[in-house]
């Protein structure tokens, strides 16, 4: 599970706009180049950390070779993300209820 | 509804937001009251914070130590930078686990938000790759192996998150 790969791999702004660009769906290297203002080859060399992240994937169309976003590697962020938020939502939920508490009592001596 | 976001921002920030149905001055308080802190910052079901150090003061200390009856324990240590009432905490902070993480600068703000509050608390990670790694800890030796490492950073996260 390349998890620390795929966060690497955002880390980057370019990156993440590629994959901005590949969630309106499919793209070659050439059509990516192009709004990004990038060469050909630095284009490739972000595909390719993105890709071993597991984040996108190629397809073979004869001489194309499109990428697109690979939804399995996707998950794992969205999951890791919805896990950490879980933790964080248990935390607040609790306070929720400690601030109520703060709140009736603030009130009682009044 | 009070719903919480999180999301990442530029290299090395993380952005939680979270409305609470209190004031500002009671969210402070409960931020920085040591005797309220260890009744919310304790993660998953079954931690508990038998050390609680919190002082609110700029260059004040901070130290949280947690407990499990069946996971051992771990703490964080960290030192206040700047304290505005009610509505702004500055503060760094690290774990030991048991070695220490890379210092996480948090800046936690409350704002009036109806009859309530908005916080917002942004999270700033030396470099990328650290908060890469503070992110994907936990999910190296899989889900079921990483719901236990997450308790664990939850202490990490959360009482950065949450605790201040």
């Amino acid at each position: 599970m390349p998890l620390d790969a795929s966060f690497a791999a955002l880390a980057d702004p370019t990156r993440r706009a590629i994959l901005a660009r590949l969630a309106l769906g499919e793209a070659t290297v050439m059509e990516l180049a192009k709004p990004f203002e990038m060469t050909e080859p630095a284009i490739s060399q972000h595909l390719k950390v993105l890709e071993e992240a597991g984040l996108i994937v190629q397809r073979v169309d004869g001489a194309r070779r499109p990428r697109r976003l690979a939804k399995p590697g996707l998950d794992q962020v969205d999951q890791w993300l919805a896990m950490l938020r879980k933790a964080l939502e248990k935390n607040y939920d609790r306070l929720d209820g400690v601030l109520a508490a703060m709140q009736s009592e603030h009130k009682k001596k009044r | 509804m009070n719903k919480l976001t999180l999301k990442t921002e530029g290299d090395t920030h993380v952005i939680v937001t979270r409305h609470f149905d209190a004031p500002p001055e009671a969210v402070f308080r409960a931020h920085t009251d040591p005797k309220i802190v260890q009744q919310w910052v304790l993660g998953p079901e079954g931690w508990t914070m038998p050390v609680c150090i919190n002082e609110a003061k700029p260059g004040g200390k901070i130290r949280y130590e947690w407990k499990h009856p069946k996971q051992g324990g771990f703490h964080l240590t960290g030192e206040y930078i700047e304290l505005v009432p009610y509505s702004k905490i500055v503060h760094v902070e690290r774990m030991f686990l048991p070695d220490p993480t890379p210092d996480n600068h948090v800046e936690t703000r409350f704002e009036p938000d109806g009859a309530g509050t908005k916080m917002t608390m942004r999270m700033t990670l030396p470099d990328a790759k650290t908060r890469a790694a503070m992110l994907a800890t936990g999910m190296e030796k899989g889900m079921e192996a990483s719901y236990v490492r997450l308790e664990s950073m939850i202490g990490n996260l959360m009482p950065s998150a949450a605790s201040h």
